[in-house]
């Protein structure tokens, strides 16, 4: 697949833009999944990892949150509806393939992280250095450290598939359909038509489409019955930004900080051409460096 | 002072074997940590940590040679705390400091054995150091702080590498000084001698304790 950014990347990127090829993105339609968790094991199966241990806390969720082994994870909320009375909010959380992403933006090691021309962000494991700063770029908390590979891994959106043609294993596995996959454009149109239809038939009135702008949009888009509280189906942020902290250290720092070392490097070198050494005049007693008397 | 400063080669002991020890101990360490550092500075200096035996060995050691760093700054607290504490006579040191940059020395007020920019050096490196470990010990164990400390590790990413853009200062006008401008300095930390006249010219309070104590002990 044609590569558009590459992560801790001198220069330009060899072949960007050469030809055109379409966003993909997946859709998921929270109000018509059922928490049956097939995507999980469809996610585990074709990415080779084995079932990772649950715990229980009275509710459905099994485990708190993603793992390195483990990219695809239902996240539950019983949530207290004010007219509707109790609801359960479930959401499949993993990567949300941001347009502009934090994990990329902040990484340091060449080639660890690429955007494809088509959105997918991809972890490239043989060139990461473990250092851990995607998990602090990223505002969805999905880039997990092994401590085992002293790598960090998250969700492909089966970019192995999807490079053939494929749909991701998640969205073939989901017995309800509400996991869609194709293009951007395409799967917009859908969530629009989706949410529509809930505020004027099913009566969720606030009933929208998460494609969080702050981070460019997302390859991964959700139709939520209430999208002014996204934070309702697990924790999913409500203005999801880079970290003002890394953009900071990326961005100004990195130019004040070059510029003050490359001045500082100019300013001792002009010192030393116009005032020259300090040298102390020695007198008889000098004695011999080192030496014995 | 317990030192026998004045040697019998006629020269003047300025730093121990032990400061000298210490002192290539922590250069050698940062020197690793700089260089480590600017690769996971810029895409455009990552080349470094290739040539340092790649990305995830200079990530791997970076936080060791960190705490080997910390602990010489830690070691040159113990050696030279007193020494570097501020004096009343260092407000005029530094009023004067342009007639020390114009190498007019004869202007400056005599310095006791650390003048007042060596002394803003260590201390600069000491708290520098500081805040570059606990911000490092963050860094270092990313899985370890959970998803709802992120603040930490968001404070870390900046201030890391702005607590080392200060030390890169210090650490360049210190080399600078140690090797081109101040002729014998470098001796002084690789053999441990300077002359008398040095000593006279660069820390004449200093060198008037060492000739007091030495006529006190005849």
């Amino acid at each position: 697949m044609e590569i558009r950014a590459i992560s801790g990347h001198a220069g330009s990127v060899p072949g960007a833009g050469m030809s055109r090829d379409y966003d993909v993105c997946k859709l998921i339609d929270v109000t018509t999944c059922i928490g049956c968790k097939a995507c999980e094991v469809a996610c585990l199966e074709w990415n080779g990892y084995s079932f990772s241990e649950t715990v229980f806390n009275n509710s459905y969720q099994t485990m708190p949150e993603t793992a390195w082994n483990y990219w695809n994870l239902i996240k539950f909320n019983e949530h207290e509806h004010p007219e509707r009375g109790m609801m359960l909010l479930m959401r499949k959380d993993q990567c949300m393939h941001c347009e502009e992403p934090g994990c990329l933006e902040a990484c340091p090691a060449d080639g660890a992280i690429v955007q494809y021309m088509n959105g997918i962000v991809d972890f490239q494991q043989e060139h990461c250095i473990g250092c851990g700063y995607c998990m602090s770029g990223c505002p969805f908390n999905i880039p997990k450290f092994s401590a085992e590979a002293r790598k960090v891994f998250k969700c492909t959106l089966c970019v192995d598939r999807v490079s053939a043609g494929l749909e991701p294993a998640c969205i073939k596995s989901c017995p309800t359909g509400c996991l869609h996959f194709g293009s951007k454009d395409d799967m917009k149109f859908l969530a629009e038509k989706r949410a529509k239809q809930l505020r004027e038939v099913s009566g969720f009135k606030d009933a929208g489409v998460y494609d969080p702008s702050g981070v460019g949009g997302t390859h991964v888009m959700y139709v939520l019955h209430d999208a002014t509280q996204p934070e309702l189906y697990g924790g999913l942020p409500k203005d999801p930004h880079i970290p003002w902290t890394v953009q900071l250290w990326k961005h100004p720092l990195k130019w004040i900080g070059n510029f003050g070392i490359i001045a500082g490097a100019v300013g001792i070198f002009a010192h030393y051409l116009r005032f020259g050494p300090k040298i102390v005049k020695e007198d008889e007693q000098g004695g011999t460096p080192g030496g014995k008397p | 002072m317990s030192e026998q400063y004045l040697l019998p080669n006629g020269r003047v002991l300025r730093y121990s074997f032990h400061e000298r020890m210490i002192h290539w101990l922590a250069a050698v360490s940062y020197v690793y940590l700089l260089l480590t550092g600017l690769a996971f500075w810029s895409p455009w200096l990552f080349w470094i940590a290739v040539v340092l035996g790649g990305g995830t060995i200079s990530r791997e050691l970076h936080p060791w040679a960190g705490l080997i760093f910390v602990y010489a700054t830690f070691i040159m607290l113990r050696m030279w705390g007193t020494q570097m504490k501020e004096t009343p006579s260092d407000k005029a040191w530094w009023e004067n400091v342009r007639y020390y940059i114009r190498n007019e020395d004869a202007k400056m007020p005599s310095a006791d054995r650390f003048n007042p920019g060596q002394k803003l050096l260590f201390w600069g490196f000491f708290v520098n150091g500081i805040v570059l470990l606990l911000t490092g010990v963050v860094l270092w164990f990313p899985n370890y702080v959970p998803w709802n400390l992120g603040f930490l590790r968001l404070i870390s990413i900046i201030l890391h590498p702005i607590s080392a853009l200060f030390t890169i200062a210090l650490f360049m006008i210190h080399v600078y000084m140690g090797t081109a401008m101040e002729r014998g300095a470098f001796g002084s930390v690789i053999r441990g001698d300077v002359s008398r006249a040095w000593m006279e010219h660069h820390h004449r309070t200093f060198y008037e304790k060492i000739l007091k104590e030495s006529a006190a002990r005849k």
